[in-house]
């Protein structure tokens, strides 16, 4: 059995792919996949935790599913948004969204 | 952790890890960004055979109905809805492209420091069983506060995302 550091390290390695994706993407659908990515890793270390300590609640195990749940309802609100800041900017990248500046 | 305990690892566990990680690096980069929500998925599949490593079963195909299933499409939806981004013309990383990474490994560094100097508790159960009956329990006993709250959550970003996408009239 992989000791639990190793899934922790691979928590690590993703988390940190995706901060690098959500601080250098331009395109603000590339951003929230960044986010994304964040989250799995988060879930993998919560699942992980859960498999080595506390075994018997599966509290980690629990606590993914509604890091999932609200990574669900993040990616539904965020691309509504993208879309509705679409339509009035027709852009997608970032750095034009300045329309909440005076 | 040190890199000969990486060596020893179990084959599945380095092929999955290996596979997240490149599908991870390849969501954040490609240029085309269709190709980045078809990478995401793939490192949803690579993560959730993790969690099968991890005696998750519940959650790792929880993962791939929620994930693969609803996420990512949604994503690929907000793709074609929006425009010609894909051309290779168009820049799709700012400026910041080195400070990032620079931070980035920084904060690996760090992290991987951490896991390596603490004293992690070792594997003693067996191979867990019943996850599903046991996180049905919990969800409706000890944290069924949580759970009701998360269900307003959902009715929240339901109706929020439909108000966002229908078409702003203006008087």
């Amino acid at each position: 059995m992989t000791p639990l550091s190793q899934y922790l390290a691979l928590g690590a390695v993703v988390f940190v792919i995706g901060l690098f994706g959500v601080l250098t993407r331009r395109n603000a659908i590339g951003i929230l996949i960044s986010i994304e990515i964040m989250l799995g890793a988060v879930i993998l270390n919560l699942v992980a935790f859960s498999r080595f300590v506390e075994t018997t609640t599966l509290n980690g195990q629990v606590f993914s599913v509604f890091v999932m749940t609200v990574a669900a309802g993040e990616a539904a609100v965020g691309l509504a948004l993208i879309l509705a800041l679409y339509k009035s900017v027709r852009a997608v990248f970032a750095d034009k969204f300045n329309i909440l500046k005076w | 952790m040190n890199w000969s305990e990486l060596l020893s690892a179990p084959l599945a566990f380095k092929m999955l890890a290996l596979a997240a990680v490149v599908f991870a690096v390849g969501a954040v980069t490609l240029r085309n960004v269709f190709h980045c929500a078809l990478s995401l998925a793939a490192m949803f599949f690579a993560l959730s055979g993790v969690f099968v490593l991890l005696d998750a079963d519940f959650l790792a195909v929880v993962q791939i109905l929620i994930y693969v299933g609803a996420i990512v499409v949604l994503m690929i939806f907000a793709v074609v809805l929006t425009e010609r981004i894909t051309s290779s013309s168009v820049r799709q990383a700012n400026h910041l492209v080195i400070p990032g990474a620079l931070l980035c490994l920084a904060l690996l560094a760090g992290l991987i420091s951490v896991i390596r100097v603490s004293a992690w508790p070792a594997l003693e159960t067996g191979p867990q069983q019943d996850t599903i009956k046991i996180i049905g329990r919990q969800l409706l006993s000890t944290h069924v506060e949580a759970f009701e709250v998360a269900s307003v959550l959902l009715l929240a970003a339901l109706v929020g995302s439909v108000f966002l996408g229908k078409e702003i009239t203006k008087k």
